[in-house]
């Protein structure tokens, strides 16, 4: 397949950034998004320029470290994928392709596609976690979680923190990633003790990190990988709304 | 042996420094006997913790809960991303659940017959020991274990055992257990007890005195290079897959930490015993930057067949019964599917090079669910199986519902690393190694299931009393910044940048891994002959002098370089590559992962020579150019006899 | 709470909920068109005698002004600084940008409130404060011949029935947001929710529209 890419480019957080046309030639469709983008950056070798930065790692779509805007969608056109397990077999021959970084602000972009997520550790740092120290833990089996609980927490917990929630939310709110983590541990009992400590300081510092607020739009699940859903976000501030109002109580 | 001679020197034997006593009461007879930090005085050791997968973030978890200053670093933008996410089938413990006949000694056996004698028999019982405790540990985090309608935990049985002890989480289970792991690290980086470097990479270890006493970190997206000191050094860095290029590794993992102790002189064991991963998907074509492994559960309900006669090339659904050949399940009528990973991967290697391989390429074997969709109803399956089976669909366009998934052995896991000593110490005083990056428990084959199980019980439970009986046994004088082993350590890493950057040839680094992956996998990979091995040290030698002499990174070591970096971990894998060869070539005997085709049975299967290679093979750095030193550990089995492993 | 982005989203849940309460009222009072000239203005006056004696003539409707106009003021503010705080978290756009999911409820829920806004503040003019340029002549204290006059002008009834769209779409996204702002929407309630607010969002308009439709066609008069 040939191709024709449209990149952003930007050398470093403080260079303002423009956009680069590259053509590509002899795409397999068998290859992966993120191979594709090596083969533009073996041929940007060839010519002695910079390659594109890009964050990768698995290429399994576990990881969550790549994220790609690809023609304005999050981790591209394929429902429930990220950009590594996305494949060149659903692009056509002679394709415009528009690639740019995730565009908030809480994730300041550091060079090319490359952005600083680091907003999401502070996050969690809020309260994502149980407190208990190692060795304390009782025998595992003296915890009974019904199925479709732990089920529902897994549901959660499948969150790769890509960041494309926030990169697809039209307010670049952070809200389904904050949820999905507390939802995680809000439906399972070892996360009861700390429920709602732990909605208020993480709502508080995914505030303090300057993401936007929700407004029920529903993007963030239609373009996560792990499509985590809506009802997380529905638990948390149901969570939230009584922290606030002291009615913790069941 | 003696024939190679010239290529090692001999040196002293290595000591494991095994507890004495019966074996069931070594770690707690040692634990007993260890000295003891003050917990007011904790605070004045400082704890260097490189990598942050499951060994790395749960020893700075477990030690920063003590009250060490620790401080943590990996080379991605969060420590949620180390490549122990991405682990699917599940953890083992000895927890006898299902009272099927486990035990302790049962998953202890288990190990050492799986990994066939090759590993150190004290630190995998202990293993068997600690796995019920890091259960326990992960469901007290919030790890979504599956389990069953009456909330009780789920177990299943995986990779060739006969009972049912692995817990999982989906096919998820690493990433859970990496995020409680992480969560755990996350409270104590908000306590302050732990600083987390992300995006660093530490190119060097510092040693003085012959004792590790810091590192030399460079942060990725500034290029500045500095020295980290500190009391103890922990690394956590993972495996060395990657030296075959297309691998089930993450892109990132490299050896670059392990081969920088290595040059500093802790010696490095075992190199060659390297496993094979029976289930991934096979190669599509020349672009092919990975391979993705699918959880080997699959076995458990999947058949493994290829067509009887070579060269048919009929769509699977239209080959008949007659003339399908399930070749483990004919071979080996008791396991059938379930034979350990590396005979189900020679196995198959076998039939695609007999010219029975079949897909596109002719390069994978059929692992077909129809017989089980029909027995237990396609909605079970796709419970089990369903985002396997989506993530086969997604990648290659074949829906396995439909037509059988083709697969293929990859790399997938390194047994060597690091030799440590029972306290998971290297050679080298003050320097541990831990999880996959070390070699001591899964000798030359790792059972499904355990590689979570040591990574956890070596960061939560082994780790954390061992450095501490160090940490109070120290003579704690301070090493300065301008120490001259400290500022040789920034010299030489600044160097070294200086000079990958002032090649400026034409070829770059991403060819010369996939070359160098191509030379290990050709001649180094699921069998092995001495001429493929010394082919492979006339091939790896030519490299590195293209490496080093036709090499291209552009720009410069003053900023987020992703080339600079991935280039000097390319230049760690080629040295280490040709270690990996040396070890193969001087092992001549077959074992677990590593196959040498001039030591088998005479129906094929790997023949151990206990007489002349029963020892752990650690190698010793001597210097540029010059022959490594070989010191030997003897491995002694008192628990159980050795016997040659079986499976028909 | 009011610090907060999901506090402030309760806010307008809640104040959203008021003028939801309002609106229906409102409407009920609208039909009353229906049944004729002296039972239409017969409610209008009980709307000033309402909780007599034990609050004096017109002050319940002044309370009911003065909650309405809070419950706006906070709503709007709220709006406000959200939509500021989403501005602020994307400074830099994208070239290239797919909304993912949403209705067209959804995409104009803010612009839709605005334009509510404006309306709301014409149609107190029209209405209420009787500005002389929107309102023809009628017959002084008689609110039923102030509305059939007003209705009588197409330019009115123009206004209203997009004002209205307005609403339904506003009522769509604003009810089921309610919802999922307070929390009470889960997997179990989702279509029954979705049943409500679909309903709302069609009954509320349609309710308002057949006043001035039937104005302007001479069924009221």
């Amino acid at each position: 397949m040939k191709l024709h890419l449209r990149v952003w480019r930007q050398s470093s957080a403080e260079d303002r950034g423009r956009f680069e046309d590259y053509e590509l030639d002899d795409v397999s469709p068998d290859s992966s998004f993120l191979e594709m983008l090596d083969l533009l950056n073996e041929q940007l070798l060839e010519q002695r320029k910079m390659p594109v930065a890009f964050d990768h790692d698995c290429r399994e779509g576990i990881c969550g470290m790549c994220g790609l805007m690809i023609d304005g969608t999050a981790h591209g056109p394929v429902p429930g994928h990220t950009v590594c397990q996305l494949h060149m077999r659903h692009f056509k021959d002679g394709d415009r392709i528009v690639i740019e970084p995730w565009r908030v602000a809480a994730f300041p972009v550091v060079q090319d596609l490359v952005v600083d997520r680091g907003s999401f550790d502070r996050i969690l740092q809020r309260g994502g976690f149980i407190s208990f120290a190692t060795g304390t833990a009782p025998e595992a089996n003296s915890i009974l979680i019904p199925k479709d609980r732990v089920d529902t927490a897994m549901d959660a917990a499948t969150c790769i923190g890509c960041g494309a929630c926030a990169a697809a939310c039209p307010n670049g709110s952070a809200t389904l990633f904050t949820a999905a983590k507390i939802g995680h541990l809000g439906h399972l009992p070892q996360g009861q003790p700390e429920r709602y400590q732990r909605v208020m300081g993480m709502v508080g510092q995914m505030d303090a990190e300057g993401f936007g607020g929700c407004t029920n739009v529903g993007a963030c699940t239609s373009v996560c990988p792990k499509e985590i859903g809506q009802d997380f976000i529905s638990q948390m501030n149901r969570d939230y709304r009584r922290a606030v109002l002291g009615r913790t109580g069941d | 042996m003696s024939e190679h001679g010239h290529l090692w020197q001999n040196g002293p034997e290595l000591d494991g420094q095994i507890p004495p006593g019966a074996i069931e009461n070594k770690w707690d007879d040692l634990r007993f006997s260890m000295k003891l930090v003050a917990p007011a005085n904790r605070r004045h050791y400082h704890v260097i913790v490189v990598g942050s997968g499951l060994a790395g973030a749960s020893v700075a978890t477990a030690l920063g809960e003590q009250g060490y200053r620790v401080s943590c670093f990996c080379f991605q933008d969060s420590p949620r991303r180390a490549h122990s996410v991405a682990a699917q089938g599940g953890i083992n413990a000895a927890k006898n659940y299902r009272n099927d006949g486990d035990s302790i000694r049962r998953l202890f056996y288990d190990t050492v017959k799986g990994g066939d004698y090759r590993s150190r028999e004290s630190n995998t019982y202990r293993l068997a020991q600690i796995s019920t405790e890091i259960i326990d540990q992960c469901v007290a985090q919030g790890v979504p274990f599956a389990r069953e309608y009456g909330g009780y935990l789920d177990n299943r049985s995986f990779g060739g055992v006969q009972v049912s002890r692995t817990f999982y989480a989906r096919g998820q289970t690493g990433q859970q257990l990496l995020l409680g792991a992480y969560q755990s690290l996350t409270r104590q980086i908000a306590a302050g007890q732990v600083e987390m470097h992300v995006r660093s990479e530490m190119l060097d270890l510092i040693v003085v005195d012959g004792i590790a006493r810091g590192i030399v970190v460079r942060n990725l997206l500034t290029g500045e290079i500095r020295a980290v000191l500190g009391d103890a050094v922990v690394l956590a860095t993972g495996g060395y897959s990657n030296v075959f290029f297309l691998s089930t590794n993450a892109k990132g993992c490299n050896v670059t930490a392990i081969w920088r102790a290595y040059r500093k002189g802790a010696v490095f064991a075992n190199p060659c015993y390297t496993q094979i991963h029976p289930t991934c998907i096979p190669p599509s074509g020349s672009h092919q930057s990975k391979l993705t492994l699918m959880s080997e559960s699959l076995r458990n309900d999947g058949r493994i067949w290829v067509p009887r006669h070579p060269g048919d090339t009929r769509s699977p659904n239209a080959v008949p019964e007659p003339d399908r050949y399930y070749f483990l399940e004919e071979k080996y009528p008791s396991f059938g599917n379930l034979v350990p990973r590396d005979v189900a991967s020679r196995n198959a290697k076998q039939v695609v090079d007999e010219g029975m391989g079949v897909g596109p390429q002719q390069n994978g074997v059929y692992l077909d669910f129809s017989e089980a969709m029909e027995r237990l109803g396609r909605g079970t399956i796709e419970q089990r199986y369903g985002n396997l089976f989506d993530m086969y669909h997604s990648i290659t366009g074949e829906d396995p519902y439909a037509v059988p998934m083709r697969i293929y052995p990859a790399v997938h896991y390194t047994m060597g690393g690091l030799w440590v000593d029972y306290q998971l110490q290297s050679n080298v005083p003050g320097l541990f190694v831990l999880g996959e990056a070390n070699f001591s428990d899964h000798g030359a084959n790792r059972l499904g299931a355990s590689a979570l199980m040591q990574g956890l019980a070596d960061g939560y439970f082994i780790a954390p009393y061992t450095i501490g009986n160090y940490l109070a046994g120290i003579d704690q004088t301070a090493v300065t910044a301008d120490a001259p082993e400290v500022t040789g350590a920034i010299a030489d890493v600044r160097n070294r940048l200086s000079a990958l950057l002032g090649i400026q040839g034409r070829r770059t680094a991403l060819s010369l891994h996939r070359e160098l992956g191509q030379i290990m996998w050709e001649q180094c990979g699921m069998a092995r002959t001495a001429e493929s091995l010394s082919t492979a040290q006339a091939q790896l030698q030519g490299l590195r002098e293209s490496f080093w002499n036709e090499l291209y990174v552009p720009g410069d070591a003053g900023s987020l370089n992703q080339n600079l970096e991935f280039a000097g971990r390319v230049a760690d894998l080629i040295e280490l590559g040709e270690l990996l060869v040396l070890d193969a070539l001087h092992r001549e005997e077959s074992c677990g992962g590593h196959f040498r085709e001039e030591s088998q049975t005479a129906d094929g299967e790997a023949k151990r020579n206990d007489e002349e290679f029963s020892y752990v093979a650690g190698w010793a750095w001597q210097g540029e150019g010059a022959a490594p030193m070989l010191r030997r550990e003897p491995l002694a089995f008192e628990a159980v006899r050795l016997s040659e492993r079986s499976y028909s | 709470m009011w610090r907060s982005s999901i506090g402030k989203k309760i806010i307008m849940a809640g104040t959203g909920l008021i003028w939801i309460g309002y609106l229906l009222v409102h409407m009920y009072g609208n039909l009353k068109a229906f049944a004729g000239e002296e039972a239409f203005n017969h409610y209008a006056e009980s709307l000033r005698t309402l909780g007599e004696p034990m609050v004096g003539h017109g002050h319940a409707l002044m309370i009911a002004r003065i909650v309405l106009t809070l419950s706006l003021v906070a709503h709007v503010w709220a709006a406000m600084v959200l939509t500021r705080a989403a501005q602020q978290a994307r400074p830099t756009g994208y070239a290239r940008f797919r909304q993912a999911s949403g209705n067209y409820a959804t995409i104009t829920m803010r612009w839709g409130g605005l334009a509510l806004g404006l309306f709301i503040l014409y149609h107190l003019a029209h209405l209420t404060w009787n500005v002389p340029v929107l309102t023809g002549e009628y017959e002084p204290g008689n609110t039923f011949d102030k509305l059939v006059v007003g209705f009588t002008n197409p330019v009115n009834v123009v206004l209203y029935l997009l004002a209205l769209v307005a609403v339904g779409l506003h009522l769509w996204h604003g009810s089921a947001s309610f919802f999922q702002t307070m929390g009470w929407r889960t997997a179990a309630n989702r279509q029954q929710i979705r049943f409500l607010t679909g309903v709302l969002a069609v009954a509320i308009p349609v309710g308002f529209a057949v006043v001035p439709l039937a104005v302007a066609a001479g069924f009221v008069a």
